[in-house]
């Protein structure tokens, strides 16, 4: 018997996550009393669920261009057609493999101006590495003999990759995906130094006046939303492959 | 003329883009403007025919697209890559000293997009020419090593000291220094106790399965925070922890919190590392060392210990390379590090004091990733030949 695919994790972060979005504009009383030295203890200068949306939208856009690239170059390289550019690609993810994200942002800054354009630049930058990988790994796990069969089926190529060698690839290209997106998550809330609004800004506002309310404000919800985030991808994992466990 | 390779030819194309469409130096009248752009072209033909002559290399990496495979070639090509990247640092060095040569210049001649491409791009040319010169990781990476010590010459003989990021280097050399100590004690001591309680709750967890059940996801979920989010946290109970223990160095934000934020984030990798190791040990060889009259303490020691070693250094490498990367966010939290001069940079908006912080990050996480790989390439070659 297969054991229902389990998403109380995913409930309960998101029901936390609103719950905090709901509650933290009535919470200056409780922020008061835990931090009695702090002037201001609610942040106020935007509203929490604006900050939310403008971290959200950063994180879909990049990863949106990321993974169309990302995976758009493993395709490419795993064709006869690109084959040989395999090893030029395999030396661009190891040497950007070492880049921190935080680097990838600050170089990007004063290159392009601050604002939303370098953080943007950055996250699509560090997306593509984990999707690449994944893609990679993801079309290397399909088995020689599925595509055999695919061939000696009469499939076209187009047809084999679009309903053999994609479906198979889904799992592991999925994980490079959610990777890519958790890791987003968090350079996002660190572009808040170059400038970018986000959930970011009320922990760079709190830390550099010395406000601890308002930094435990903007990390507690920058940490949900990385759980939510990545709790997704666990419930879609389960739905695309509902044999295979929890991965470690 | 055939085509050969169309790799090379894509690299040749990228190169030409970024030497003729985007500036190879830029120009400002101090370190906080934004410069104006010194395109490759401009440089040749203001500065004397000893620039000519630098650049002579290109003709070989141009022409190799079409050039029939071989070794020959590619060890032309690894001499012209070699050469034109120290060319250009040259250039750039050169460039400088005529136009902000004065010890008290306040000119700052920097970097443009184009120089960094190129070097990237050079050292595509170089890994691309390695794979055929030279099989193994050890060889390549001395090949790569020996590639750069034009540019140490360069360094030493003072030849790039005018240039914007050398001076920041000097005017900015004790904050530096202790930066380098800094960041270098917030990765070891943020890996090694990681190191101590990761190995030992992997080996637990892959005696039994039920707490492996119970720690991964507990780890998935610290792992998952992001960086900020986590120091962020950490910075009330620790603040209120050193308030009630006065006289312990306890606080909510420097050095504390961000020892264990890191190695709270180098857990997970270890333990997975580990017990990835220990389950890849054949139970056929455990069976066969109790069969000998093995203690179980001789098996963990004397089998299972150094089966597991390279995937438990693959973890390791992982931890090391992140823990680098991490250690330049907790400048945010006053740990100090390579992310102070990063983010003071930043918020200066001073290109080059960003590059004095961002660029020994990026070479400390570079030289661990490749210490890892070595160390790991060694073991399992030690494996092959036995």
């Amino acid at each position: 018997m297969r054991p229902a695919p389990r998403s109380s994790a995913l409930w309960l972060s998101s029901g936390l996550l609103l719950a905090l979005l709901y509650l933290l504009p009535h919470s200056a009383g409780l922020f008061a009393w835990l931090f009695p030295e702090v002037e201001r203890p609610l942040y106020t200068q935007d509203s929490f669920a604006s900050l939310v949306l403008a971290h959200l939208l950063l994180v879909l856009a990049s990863s949106l261009i990321a993974v169309l690239g990302g995976v758009t170059a493993g395709l490419l390289v795993s064709r006869p057609a690109g084959r040989e550019f395999r090893p030029l690609l395999d030396s661009v993810l190891a040497i950007s493999q070492a880049l921190p994200p935080v680097a990838v942002l600050a170089i990007a800054a004063p290159l392009i101006g601050f604002g939303e354009w370098p953080a943007l630049i950055a996250l699509v930058l560090y997306g593509l590495l984990p999707v690449t990988q994944g893609t990679l790994a993801g079309l290397a796990s399909v088995p020689d003999s599925v595509l055999d069969v695919a061939r000696g089926l009469g499939m076209g190529r187009w047809r084999i990759l679009w309903q053999v060698e994609l479906p198979l690839a889904a799992p592991v290209l999925l994980a490079g995906v959610r990777t890519s997106v958790v890791i987003n998550i968090g350079t996002a809330a660190i572009a808040s130094t170059v400038g970018a609004r986000t959930l970011g800004l009320p922990i760079i506002v709190g830390l550099s006046g010395f406000n601890t309310a308002y930094v435990l404000q903007g990390a507690l919800l920058v940490a949900l939303l990385a759980i939510v985030a990545d709790q997704c991808f666990d419930w879609l994992a389960r739905r695309l492959s509902p044999h295979v466990g929890a991965e470690h | 003329m055939r085509l050969h390779s169309r790799v090379r030819l894509l690299l040749v194309l990228l190169s030409l883009a970024a030497a003729l469409g985007l500036p190879l130096l830029t120009y400002a009248p101090n370190r906080l403007l934004t410069g104006q752009g010194i395109a490759l072209l401009d440089l040749l033909h203001s500065g004397s025919g000893l620039r000519w002559l630098a650049l002579l290399p290109a003709l070989p990496l141009l022409l190799a697209p079409w050039w029939r495979p071989g070794m020959l070639r590619e060890r032309l090509v690894y001499l012209a890559a070699l050469w034109l990247g120290a060319a250009l640092w040259w250039l750039a060095g050169s460039e400088a000293t005529l136009r902000a040569g004065d010890e008290d210049a306040l000119a700052r001649v920097s970097f443009g997009g184009g120089f960094w491409l190129l070097q990237l791009l050079l050292l595509l040319q170089l890994a691309e020419a390695l794979q055929v010169l030279a099989g193994g990781l050890p060889r390549r990476v001395l090949l790569l090593l020996l590639a750069q010590l034009p540019l140490l010459w360069l360094l030493l003989t003072g030849r790039l000291d005018s240039l914007s990021l050398l001076r920041e280097y000097h005017n900015n050399q004790d904050t530096f220094d202790a930066a380098l100590l800094r960041h270098v004690q917030l990765v070891l001591f943020s890996v090694l106790p990681a190191l101590l309680l990761g190995g030992a709750l992997g080996v637990w967890a892959y005696r039994s399965a039920r707490f492996a059940r119970l720690l991964f996801p507990v780890l998935n979920v610290l792992q998952t925070i992001p960086s900020i989010a986590l120091f962020g946290l950490l910075i009330g109970p620790l603040a209120w922890l050193g308030r009630q223990l006065p006289g312990l160095g306890i606080a909510g934000v420097g050095l504390a919190p961000a020892l264990l934020a890191l190695s709270l984030y180098a857990l997970l990798p270890v333990v997975r590392g580990t017990l990835a190791g220990l389950q890849q040990v054949p139970p056929a060889v455990r069976e066969a060392a109790r069969g000998m009259g093995m203690t179980p303490w001789q098996i963990m020691l004397r089998v299972e210990t150094p089966l597991a070693l390279p995937v438990f250094l693959s973890g390791l490498r992982i931890t090391s390379v992140q823990a680098v990367g991490l250690a330049a966010v907790a400048a945010l939290i006053g740990a100090g590090g390579f992310g102070a001069i990063m983010f003071q940079g930043l918020s200066a908006s001073a290109l080059d004091q960003v590059l004095l912080g961002v660029l020994p990050v990026l070479l400390l996480a570079l030289l661990v990733d490749v210490l890892f790989r070595l160390l790991i390439s060694r073991l399992k070659g030690a494996d092959d030949h036995a």
